[in-house]
């Protein structure tokens, strides 16, 4: 670190989109063989920052400088001649092409694709890569076409790599592998900046923090002499609890009681398999798997999105009375009385409407009460008012279309509704991905709250750390199997994430990268 | 790295938000070019004075009362039409059947009026024909509908398949009416005048006028107010999210294209029945298609349907008068029309991006004056537009 080589330097950056500041006067510097990670709340403008640097977009103001001298990006290809390259957080590939092809895509010159191969296989061996360079990338898992995006951009033969949000789609394994490219990478000479909201990944992989707050520059960090609390004060501002409560459940009674679920996809590939659990009313009940171990489908279940094979759902009432769910539509369940909230993992493509306002948006679950031929706006408007007032959602207003708000808003708008109509039982998948510290925390604080009023929470995460700390049990699944109920006050991580990969071959997992 | 510096002259930026007073100015600048452009070609191209041409657009639209009201009533059509495409629009179903369900709910029309014309009351003729023509306007909307619900078929192929069987099967009735000779089923019932729709306030064209007016009105609240218009918008913008909160999916697409197609053959209805008083395979004159682009020019919003579907009559009125009067092909009046189209909806694009001119201290010599104390402050400072 003595002799620091300034690999780019941004100056003075400005960007506004119409009355929106998205990055002001921001000034940042990669240096050579770093590892720089990118630190912010939801739209405090690190993507941004980086899109300009990619050429994507064009700073208002403000002056870039690659190896010390002053260059224009003015597109993907400036920057990729200036040796900079971006891994979007949603991939640009071609489905129906062949990692190769996709890789070598726009590239000028004669299409030799043995050379090409020879050349991907040279990039894969010196930095650990594994790409069958033959796939196509519809067959593809999320981190091999995650693989697939960061070969394509070494193999422009890039110094200065950016990734947006690698690990926001990745197991802890594939995280791991990830990391592990990363330092060869970095040990090669190459600079890398890596935008997380993850701080116990910055605190492994970087070298440096630099932090951003509403679109400025706050400061950077020697990642060795920080730690999480004095990051996230940085980033929010102010001083940040970082602490998620855990009462004892009050007179926990059951409330949905799962038995023998079986369920198989359109494929014919069995998802869920022989699962039994019981949720009880006032406690929180995690679930922990690898993604895609049967959580979507199990919860698609219980809300009556998905048809199952065998199994039954019984909704008790506090009186013990029994009701069985399955077989029921979302709007049978409503209609029979049970408050049954949900919150699905797709936010915009399930939980709310994209295009519509967040009033419209609250009135997806109760717009068919009354006998009237019209809608009545006018509660759901007040419903709305109420959310955007209590949970702070940053919003131009309730016209607002929700696709327009930042994704830690929309979620708030989301779990706002699902918990305004006071329910029984609330289901959660991955309810704070993608969200900064600061929303995730309002987020565990709303469940938490539901917990308290004896409402018996289903809480699917990705985080074993925030599972540990939240939940009173833990379900772990693997491969859609129950491999374990264990208490979330006396297990540790290393137990829960063996059960979640017990009843898988080890050497699968570390395939996938 | 060897690439010598370049800047970009301008680039694009998306707007946010737009005023309103903003987004009419930008349309009708974009309608005074595509004037201005008409003007020139018409001179260039026949030599005629475009000003000359252009009085006799607007005499041929609205030169005398018979030419208003014919303009008022070929608007309220192609507004209708526009009208009922657009629940479909809204649930993101692509009706490009209209032409089909209207030429339906005419057949209906027409065979009431001409099997039972003579033999029924008036009465009871006009309420068949009413019960036969949106009948078969729905039947043509529910097949794609129950298709598509059923088997996710694609409604565009559909839609557009059932037209050309309307088609056939209008021709069909024509051939088995009348066997032999001109082929042609001239004005039905003229002496009797059993099945011909009422005149309103002593004009033949109010009824449909009227209708319109009502229909216009009641559309736009069903979409935008009533329940069953927010679930057809919520199918429309995602599926899942419908699914999600318990709407039968398949149930409300079905249920919309009754409503479109019923529509579609009220016009039918109006066409047969007040309009032509015959039916033929053209009746609808495109319009079906015509009003496709009606619906999406008003971002299918009905009210703002009415201007632009009397700017598409005014334009076609004025063009055909245009043709006989100065001699031109009736071509150029369409060529004419589809400039001034290609600037209304190319014009969206500037209501959604700006152009930001870049401005570098080296060479904006060429910029105005005004302008240098501006870049003198900062070497990159754009203006915006």
């Amino acid at each position: 670190m003595e002799k620091r080589i300034e690999a780019v330097k941004m100056q003075k950056i400005t960007k506004n989109f119409g009355q929106v500041v998205a990055n002001k006067d921001v000034n940042l510097t990669v240096y050579k063989g770093e590892i720089l990670s990118l630190l912010g709340e939801n739209g405090s403008g690190k993507t941004t920052l980086m899109n300009m640097l990619s050429g994507i977009y064009f700073p208002d103001s403000g002056e870039i400088f690659v190896n010390g001298r002053e260059v224009t990006i003015g597109s993907p290809k400036d920057a990729f001649d200036l040796g900079i390259g971006m891994v979007h957080q949603h991939f640009k590939l071609v489905d129906v092409l062949t990692a190769a092809e996709n890789i070598i895509l726009g590239q000028k010159g004669k299409l030799d694709l043995r050379a090409a191969k020879e050349k991907i296989a040279e990039i894969c061996n010196r930095y650990g890569f594994v790409v069958d360079p033959d796939k196509k990338i519809y067959n593809m898992s999320v981190s091999e076409k995650q693989t697939v995006e960061i070969v394509k951009v070494l193999y422009r033969g890039v110094d200065i790599l950016i990734l947006d949000e690698p690990t926001a789609v990745l197991t802890p394994q594939e995280t791991e592998k990830l990391f592990h490219v990363m330092r060869n990478m970095k040990a090669d000479g190459k600079s890398i900046v890596i935008i997380t909201h993850k701080l116990n990944e910055v605190q492994e992989i970087s070298d440096r923090v630099a932090i951003l707050r509403s679109g400025e520059y706050i400061g950077e960090l020697i990642t060795a002499k920080t730690n999480p609390q004095e990051m996230t004060n940085m980033m929010v501002g102010r001083q940040v609890v970082l602490n998620i409560e855990r009462e004892e459940p009050v007179n926990p009674k059951p409330r949905i009681r799962v038995e023998g679920l079986n369920i198989v996809d359109i494929e014919g590939i069995s998802k869920v398999k022989d699962v039994s659990f019981t949720m009880n009313s006032g406690e929180i009940l995690g679930v922990a798997g690898i993604s895609g171990c049967g959580q979507k489908e199990l919860l698609e279940a219980i809300a009556g999105l998905q048809p199952v094979v065998s199994g039954s759902v019984k909704y008790i009432e506090d009186d013990g009375t029994e009701a069985e769910l399955i077989g029921m539509d979302p709007r049978k369940i409503q209609e029979k009385g049970v408050a049954l909230s949900f919150v699905p993992e797709d936010r915009l493509g399930m939980g709310l409407v994209g295009n519509m306002d967040i009033t419209d948006n609250m009135m997806l679950r109760t717009f068919r009460e009354g006998k009237k031929l019209f809608t009545d706006k006018r509660k759901p408007a007040e419903t709305a008012k109420d959310i955007v007032d209590t949970l702070k959602v940053k919003t131009p207003g309730l016209e607002t279309p929700v696709r327009k708000l930042s994704g830690g808003n929309v979620q708030k708008v989301l779990v706002g509704r699902e918990i305004s109509n006071a329910p029984k039982v609330l289901m959660t998948a991955y309810a704070v991905r993608g969200l900064d510290i600061n929303s995730s925390y309002l987020i565990y604080d709303l469940i938490n709250e539901q917990k308290r009023e004896g409402v018996a929470v289903l809480f699917v995460g990705e985080d074993l750390d925030v599972l540990l700390q939240i939940s009173d049990r833990i379900l772990v699944l693997c491969d859609g199997e129950v491999s374990g109920i264990v208490d979330g006050r006396t297990t540790d991580k290393n137990t829960v994430g063996l059960m979640m990969t017990s009843l898988q071959k080890s050497d699968q997992v570390y395939e996938k990268i | 790295m060897k690439k010598k510096k370049h800047e970009k002259l301008f680039h694009m930026v998306k707007r946010d938000d737009i005023s309103t007073s903003v987004r009419v100015a930008i349309k009708l600048g974009a309608i005074v070019i595509a004037l201005v452009l008409c003007a020139v070609i018409t001179t260039v191209a026949t030599g005629y004075n475009p000003v000359e041409v252009f009085f006799s657009f607007i005499d041929g639209a609205f030169g005398s009362s018979r030419k208003i009201w014919i303009t008022m009533q070929d608007t309220a059509i192609l507004l209708l039409i526009s009208i009922a495409l657009t629940p479909a629009f809204r649930m993101r179903f692509w009706n490009i059947g209209g032409e089909g369900q209207i030429l339906m709910g005419g057949l209906g029309a027409a065979f009431v009026m001409m099997n039972f014309g003579e033999s029924l009351p008036s009465g009871v003729v006009m309420l068949l024909m009413i019960v036969s023509s949106i009948f078969l306007g729905a039947l043509w909307g529910f097949i794609p509908a129950i298709c598509k619900a059923k088997w996710n078929t694609n409604e565009t192929l559909s839609t557009l398949m059932l037209n050309y069987i309307a088609t056939q099967l209008v021709a069909f009735f024509i051939v088995y009416k009348v066997p032999s000779g001109s082929a042609v089923i001239g004005i039905i019932n003229q002496k009797t005048r059993a099945g011909w729709m009422p005149e309103l306030f002593g004009s033949k064209y109010m009824l449909t006028i009227l209708i319109a007016v009502i229909l216009t009105i009641s559309l736009y609240f069903y979409v935008n107010n009533s329940k069953q218009g927010y679930e057809l918008r919520v199918v429309g913008e995602s599926e899942k999210t419908a699914q999600y909160v318990g709407i039968k999916v398949g149930w409300v697409i079905v249920r919309t294209m009754i409503i479109s197609g019923a529509l579609c053959g009220l016009v039918g209805l109006l066409l047969v029945g007040s309009k032509d008083h015959t039916i033929t395979t053209t009746i609808t004159r495109g319009l079906g298609f015509t009003a496709i682009m009606v619906s999406w020019m008003a971002k299918f919003n009905p009210f703002i349907m009415i201007p632009a579907s009397l700017l598409i009559v005014f334009m076609n009125k004025g063009a055909n008068n245009m043709a006989s009067a100065v001699g031109l092909n009736e071509s150029f009046g369409e060529i004419l029309l589809g400039i001034i189209l290609f600037f209304i909806i190319g014009s969206e694009f500037f209501v959604n991006y700006k152009i930001a001119i870049k401005k570098d201290r080296k060479k904006n010599n060429s910029e105005k004056s005004e302008n240098k104390g501006l870049t003198d402050v900062s070497k990159n400072k754009y203006e915006k537009y």
